[in-house]
């Protein structure tokens, strides 16, 4: 989209990613880096108190990080991504991602967005983003 | 407990990464998101980029031993949030430059009365000419 055609207050399609599966989690630690067994290893997650594997944060985060590239396409990129966690995701979970305009900046060809990812029982991450868009 | 303010001001070597295009399909395959220019070098360029692009979040893949936090349980750590800014996007190619420090630690109330310890973790990454191009922050809840 170009900077122009959002409004403030406009909620963005929402991204519905596919639900999460053990074998993502691997996948996500092995692209990462972040080998913590609490996302792959059942043993080591409920010896830490969880039901069982959680999902990487980072991973979620990553969904909105999909959801906001596609809204910048090629005119522009994401300048601005701050995120708070405030649930947990686990295996089987579908996480919804959310963005919705909460301030434009002429000068600086920005666009502020309010995010947040669910499940359907919960929110999961809150926070905001910034797109800069190009100069024309 | 070891980890307080005390280590405010600690600071990582300097840490220099290639950023590789494998390791950015990698990385976008893992979250699932098939945009072009992370996958299809010809797409990026025609997007006015140099080479693939990395998503948001890559700078996660960018693992630096955490400054003054080598005596932490890590199973009493929690990720609380995480923050980029972006200069620009990081480019398939670019040599950065990245040095994590330690640049707040502060005491709150858990919801049951108990103390949690916010340590801030901050990361920037420079180019070879020297210019800034991210920074990430990091906030590890220590219970």
């Amino acid at each position: 989209m170009q900077w122009s055609e959002f409004e403030i207050d406009q909620e963005l399609k929402p991204l519905v990613k596919p639900p999460i599966e053990k074998v993502h989690l691997v996948q996500y630690a092995g692209a990462s880096g972040d080998f913590n067994l609490i996302h792959t290893d059942e043993e080591t997650a409920k010896n830490a108190g969880l039901p069982g594997v959680i999902a990487h944060g980072m991973l979620s985060v990553g969904y909105i990080g999909q959801l906001l590239t596609n809204l910048a396409g090629n005119k522009g990129f994401v300048s601005n991504l701050n995120v708070r966690f405030t649930g947990m995701v686990f295996p089987g979970d579908v996480v919804t991602c959310r963005a919705k305009v909460v301030a434009k900046d002429e000068v600086n060809r920005t666009v502020v967005f309010k995010i947040s990812s669910e499940t359907p029982e919960k929110q999961v991450i809150t926070g905001d983003a910034t797109i800069t868009f190009y100069h024309e | 407990m070891i980890v307080d303010k005390s280590i405010v001001g600690c600071k990582s070597e300097v840490y220099e990464f290639e950023i590789e295009k494998g390791a950015i399909r990698a990385f976008a395959r893992a979250i699932g998101d098939d945009n072009p220019i992370y996958h299809d070098e010809t797409a990026a360029k025609e997007q006015g980029y140099r080479s693939l692009i990395a998503p948001p979040t890559f700078p996660m893949t960018l693992t630096i031993p955490k400054p003054g936090l080598s005596n932490m349980d890590k199973s009493r750590t929690l990720h609380g949030g995480q923050e980029f800014i972006y200069k620009r996007p990081i480019v398939a190619g670019d040599i950065l430059r990245c040095v994590s420090e330690v640049v707040d630690v502060f005491e709150k109330d858990g919801k049951n009365g108990e103390k949690m310890l916010f340590i801030i973790l901050e990361t920037k990454g420079e180019d070879l000419e020297g210019e800034y191009v991210f920074s990430s922050k990091t906030t590890i809840i220590y219970r």
